[in-house]
Parts: C-alpha cells; structure tokens; sequence
C-alpha cells in the first residue's frame, strides 16, 4: 500500500505547469516567442537600410530604428501587464483598462490642446514636462474613480467599470464636438496623434517612460501569486486569507500607471492589449501570472515590431500601424479563438 | 468555539437580521437549517468575514473575526459559499493546491502536496484531479471546492450548502466525511443544509434560523421534533421512526 502511494504520489503534483508534457510546450512557446521577437527586431533595425553596411550612416540610421525598438518594447510591457492584471482584478476577460477612460481623457487632452491653441497646440503638449503631466492627469483620474468607487457604498467593480464607461463616453463626445469646429489642417495635424503610434513618441519621454514602466511590470510580476489567487473571485480569495479591497485597489494604480504610460507616450493601442492577453492566456495555457505575464509581453512585442516590420517593408504605408495590428493580429485572434473554441 | 453576539445585520429597510447570539462549541457538525431568506448563508458569510456586520461581534477559536488580520484568520477558519465565479484555467488539482495559499503563500512543498492529496481522495476525486473545472459538472466542481476547504486545513470550515448539485451518493459521502472529519480530526464544521433528514442524522447539532433570528438551538434529536420543524418551516411536518432513527416527512 506504502508503495503505490508512493509511485503514485511523483505524478500528483498541483504545479502551474502540473506535467512535463506542459513544461515542454510552455518552454517550446517562449523559445519561439523569444526568437521571433529577435527576429522582427533585427529585422527592423537593418532590414533595407538605404546606407551601406558598416558606414557611420548605416548605424546612425539603426540608432533612430533603436530608439523605436525600445518605444515598443515600453508598449508591449505596458499593454500586456496591465491588460492581463486587469482583466484578472475584474475577474473579466472582455474587458480592457482603456474601459476607466484613459484613452478618452488622452483624446480629449490632446483635442483641447489643438481646439484652444490651434494646429500650434499639438506642440504645446509635448516635452517632457508636460509628458508627465499627462501621466499625472490620468493615474489621478483613475485614482479618483477607484479611491470613490471602491472604497465606501458602492463597493463594486462593476459599478466603478460602469461608471468609467460613462464618463469615457462622455469625454469621447466632448473631443468629437471640439474636432467638428476644428479647421481641416488643425484636424488633420490632430489625427496623427490619435492614432496609436510608434513614431509618435518623443525620445525624450524616455529616460520617465522606461523607469516607470519597469517599476510598475515589475511590482505586478512579485505580486503574481497574489494575483493568482485573486483571479479565483472575491469570496474564495477572502476566504484564503487575501485582502481582496487593497490587493484589487493596488493592482488598479499599477494598472494606471502602466496604461498612462503607453497612452502618453504613443496613443490608443487598446486591441493591443486585448488582443495580447487573449493570446497569452492561450499559449501559456496556466493560471500562473508569473507565467503569462512574460509570454504577453514577448506576444505584444513579437506583434508590434511585426507589424512594423510589415507596414514598412510590405506595404510601405508609413503611420498607421493600429489598423495593421487590427488586421492582422484580429485574424489571428479569431482563428486561435474558433480553432481552441474557447476564451 | 464560535461565539456572535448581538450580530445584526439590514437588507434595505425592511430586511434585518439579527441581533444574533450564539455559541456553537468546539467540534462536531452544526448544521444550519430554515426556510429560504431566514439569513442562514448570511449568518454563515458573516462568520466567515466575507460579509461585515453592521453592528455585533463573532469570535472564532478566540480570535475576533474583522479585528484579525484575513491572513491569520484563514489558517484558522474556511469558509466556501455557494457560487465561486472564475476565470482562470484550472485543474482540479490545481484548485485545491490553493487551499494551501494561507500556509505557503503559493510555494507547494511535498508535504503541501500530501494535503492536497488526501483531501482530493476525501472527496473521491482521484481519477477526476487533472481535469479542468470546466470539463466538470456542477456537483464535481463543488467537491473540487470542498476538497480546496479540506486542504486549507483549519480548525473550523463553514460550508454554505456543501450538498448542493451533489447526487444521492455524493451527498451520503459528503455528510459522511463532514462527520468523520468532525469526529476523528476534531474540526468544528458548520454548514447550511436543506434537507433536513440529512441535517438530522448527520449533524450533532442543529440551529434553525426565521425571519432572521435564530429559533431554536440544540442537540439534534431535540430540535428535530414535530411541533419545532412545523413551527421554523411553516409546513406540516410529520416524524416517522426510520430504520436509522428519525425522519421527518413533509410531503
């Protein structure tokens, strides 16, 4: 009786990734993961250099190619982490951080910006000071809506998401009156903004971007084992000991934060995200966070430089690489989801 | 020992319960009984610090339930109710490993590994752990909770209608373990019932609840009598000698 208890018990194990057949597949996706992702990003920075190898140009020009590399990788990391924390703390997988309105309050900066200061505007809120105070401005908000909503009566995450739809709504409604009145060449300058976008970002964000962006992932990342069991529901996670409020109300800033950062510094990239942790809960195929959030952000990144990759050497359409990411990563998307048949 | 005082506790204006006060000794199985709304699952919720009170205190095992931290209390204390909405993958093994978070903060060591698997063969799952809860039917995914409950291994477990979705036989078994695990391991279990054969025979004691308050306390031959379980239940309730003792007939 000893013995087979004992035979049997090698094979019970309760890990993330319970069978070896499991820990060949996770380990196969992040090796291909890793490798596509050097791929398009080598890709990206010598692919079609117009000046010869080796030159003092040819670096020069895989210098300014770098620096969006980087941008990139500050948007995968933002995107996926936050994505996939929310959708755990909501205990929701349809929904995105955009929901509490950062992406509104983004357009609706922005569109005031060029509304009250003409075409002009658009330059009046970049620079690095200004960058953080955009930061500022929409991790308070989300603040103000979480500390309100989460705390007292109301209580609820679902009252607090309802309540961000609105007020994003609302927003929404007011950047698109301010754009009717706007003349065709100030609208036209606006545009560019609000397309989520690489080259949008202004180098000199970075040195604040970066910094921040690693703090907040990394505090997420020790957080994972809490953030699995939160994901079990209020009730069990209570029950086993998680303060359920404080963790959901520490994970929502970190959130902000990191979705801020993204907006501020390129824009909407909303499906980004979505699409990134829809994919990274299929290929990491566990409940563990300590092993999604790095498959996500391999994921967001692999997507965003192929993308660019794409949109530069393929269809050599410069700008608006969201509608490629919608393409291509919601075809994707959709034949991982019929194929899987499940979320 | 499980000690409310004044416990209370409003739904809106018209809807209270409470004040409360009770003491439910150290082991055996306390069930819960009474009709639909008489706050049974919210006494229990309350016991359990998912739910606050608005007014009173409940102490558990000496340590005073919303003044203890939920860490040190969950190593004392689990509770499990009815729905659990989620949303993650998981196997059934995988599930009850988490009743080990309060002791290991998510690192399983062998011996958590034992735990989870003695509470797995506890509720007869053994061939059924590396599936995934939503390959599951409903009473398999409540044993599955039942046996995290198990796993977490505390003193006292509050179950909210831990025979919910079971068949006949789960059912059976599910009261059976309760009462050994009450009996040979000491634990002090309290669970919601409906059926109040099952509460009869299996529960040492018995607490029926209406309208809120508690109506009757005590062992379970004295509550299950005629006049009590017509009177908590508003329904005629017959008692027939059974071949295992008594039984309450009602329809």
């Amino acid at each position: 009786m000893a013995e087979t208890a004992q035979a049997v018990d090698t094979t019970r194990e309760s890990g993330p990734l319970p069978s070896p057949r499991a820990r060949r597949r996770y380990a196969i996706v992040l090796a291909s993961l890793i490798v596509l992702a050097v791929v398009f990003g080598a890709g990206l920075l010598v692919w079609d250099n117009p000046v010869p190898f080796g030159t003092a140009g040819f670096w020069k020009v895989a210098e300014l190619r770098g620096t969006s590399i980087i941008v990139m990788g500050v948007v995968a990391v933002c995107q996926a982490t936050a994505t996939v924390s929310f959708q755990t703390v909501t205990n929701n997988r349809i929904v995105t951080p955009s929901i509490m309105g950062f992406e509104s309050l983004y357009v609706a900066v922005q569109t005031s910006s060029v509304y009250f200061l003409g075409a002009a505007g658009i330059l009046a809120v970049q620079g690095r000071i200004q960058f953080v105070l955009q930061i500022a401005l929409m991790v308070g908000f989300s603040l103000l809506l979480y500390g309100w909503l989460l705390s007292g009566r109301f209580g609820s995450i679902h009252v607090m998401l309802l309540i961000g739809i609105v007020i994003g709504g609302g927003l929404g409604s007011v950047s698109a009156f301010m754009q009717r009145l706007l003349t065709p060449s100030e609208f036209d300058v606006l545009t560019a903004r609000l397309f989520g976008n690489v080259s949008n970002a202004n180098p000199d964000d970075l040195p604040v971007a970066i910094p921040l962006c690693i703090a907040a992932a990394a505090l997420l990342w020790l957080r994972s084992r809490r953030l699995n069991v939160v994901a079990l529901g209020r009730n069990v996670s209570t029950a086993l000991g998680i303060r359920h409020r404080s963790e959901v109300m520490i994970t929502l800033l970190l959130v902000s934060v990191l979705m801020a950062v993204s907006t501020a510094l390129v824009g909407p990239m909303t499906f980004l995200g979505f699409l990134v942790a829809t994919l990274a809960y299929q290929f990491a195929d566990t409940y563990d966070h300590k092993r999604i959030f790095p498959i996500a952000v391999l994921i967001g990144f692999v997507v965003l430089a192929g993308s660019y990759f794409i949109m530069r050497h393929v269809f050599y359409a410069q700008g608006v690489v969201s509608i490629i990411i919608e393409l291509i990563g919601g075809s994707v998307f959709l034949i991982v989801i019929l194929r899987k048949g499940r979320l | 020992m499980i000690k409310l005082q004044g416990v209370c506790k409003s739904y809106g204006d018209e809807v209270t319960i409470g004040p409360v006060d009770l003491e439910i000794p150290r082991g055996g199985v306390t069930a819960l009984v009474g009709p639909n709304g008489a706050g049974k699952s919210t006494l229990l919720t309350m016991m359990g610090r998912l739910l606050k009170p608005d007014a009173g205190s409940i102490e558990i095992g000496g340590h005073g339930v919303g003044t203890t931290p939920s860490k040190e209390l969950a190593r004392v204390v689990s509770i499990l109710r009815q729905e659990n909405h989620f949303i993650t993958r998981l196997t059934v093994r995988q599930l009850v490993g988490f009743g080990r978070f309060p002791h290991t903060k998510g690192r399983l060591k062998p011996e958590d590994e034992e735990h989870v698997s003695r509470a797995i063969d506890f509720v007869d799952m053994h061939g059924l752990e590396h599936r995934y809860l939503d390959e599951l039917s409903g009473g398999q995914r409540q044993r599955a909770y039942v046996a995290m409950v198990l796993a977490q291994d505390t003193e006292y477990l509050l179950l909210d209608e831990p025979l919910n979705n079971l068949d006949l036989r789960h059912s059976v078994q599910m009261m059976k373990h309760l009462k050994r695990a009450a009996d040979e391991l000491g634990r002090t279990i309290v669970i919601v019932v409906h059926d109040i054969n099952f509460a009869g025979h299996y529960a040492d004691r018995i607490c029926a609840m209406k309208d809120g308050r508690i109506v009757e306390f005590g062992p379970a031959d004295d509550v299950m009598t005629r006049d009590t379980l017509t009177r908590v239940f508003d329904t005629p309730v017959q008692m027939v000698e059974g071949p295992n003792g008594k039984l309450a007939v009602y329809y």
